[in-house]
């Protein structure tokens, strides 16, 4: 279904999210986001969402409460490769406007 | 958008149902998706149908059976015109003000990192989206897409 892979390259954390992100896999996905969180403690949390297949509105609670999550430790979230159909929902629900997204 | 005529007979009819479990979030998606795919769909629409089904299935688990487990009625029409009506029910515990749940962002259940917007995801990514709920009773999905090409003519 969906997992996680990461890369830490000094303070960036960089974790690749694999496969499907909905309610069943994203309960999996943000505990091992988190642990990772507050392991290395990071000043920069990169989301690479580039070998995404499927991602519904529970992805966008995943990224919103990474978001929340960087801002207490002080530090800034970046999503990048998503889709052009993530980008359709990332619009609807204008994360833009708060979260930094680079596009291929 | 055409004319449809989904208050027609179906030419094709799928009936899926399934317990709320999670696990059962792709296979929904992935089977309504299958059942759309010989009607001449886009990439698009296929992304499309399978989010709004997500959508709906994932709050007949988190919202109607919340903390039990129920059943899940998926329905599937086809109709000559290429468009697909699905609709999705469960008997859980209703929605008291659905004007409200359609709002974007409203949600009952932050805490658990919903999003709000199953709802908006569904009118926007379908043509027609129906609510239909009763406290206590349960809550009816309907949502209608015309597929292809011919959808945008
Ligand atoms: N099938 C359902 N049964 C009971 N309540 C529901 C159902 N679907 C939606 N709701 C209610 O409508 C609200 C909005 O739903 P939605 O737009 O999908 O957002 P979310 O699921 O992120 O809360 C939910 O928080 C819930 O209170
Ligand atoms: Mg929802």
């Amino acid at each position: 279904m969906g997992s996680i892979k990461e890369k830490r390259n000094g303070q960036t954390l960089t974790v690749t999210l694999k496969g499907e992100i909905d309610h069943h896999s994203a309960v999996k996905m943000r505990s091992g986001i988190d642990k990772l969180l507050e392991e290395s403690r990071p000043s920069t949390l990169i989301l690479d969402l580039g070998s995404i297949e499927f991602m519904d509105s529970s992805g966008l609670g995943l990224i919103m409460g990474r978001y929340k999550k960087m801002n207490e430790l002080g530090g800034e979230l970046i999503v990048c490769n998503p889709s052009d159909s993530i980008l359709k929902i990332f619009r609807l629900a204008g994360l833009g406007r708060f979260i930094k997204i680079q596009t291929k | 958008m055409k004319k449809t005529d989904t208050k027609s007979t179906p030419i094709n009819t799928l009936k899926l149902t399934l317990p709320s479990l999670s696990v059962n979030e792709g296979i929904a998606r992935t089977v309504t998706a299958a059942f759309c795919a010989y009607l001449g769909p886009t990439a698009t629409d296929i992304a499309d149908i399978k989010c709004a089904v997500s959508e709906a299935v994932t709050n007949c688990i988190v919202h109607a059976y919340k903390n039990t487990v129920g059943m899940i009625y998926i329905t599937a029409e086809a109709f000559s015109s290429s468009t697909v009506k699905i609709t999705i029910r469960d008997k859980g515990c209703g929605i008291a003000d659905v004007k409200q749940a359609r709002v974007p962002l409203f949600t009952t259940d932050a805490e658990s990192e919903r999003s709000g917007l199953g709802f908006t995801v569904m009118e926007s990514f379908m043509d027609k989206l129906y609510v239909r709920s009763k406290i206590g009773r349960g809550t009816v999905v309907t949502m209608i897409k015309r597929l292809g090409n011919a959808a945008t003519e």
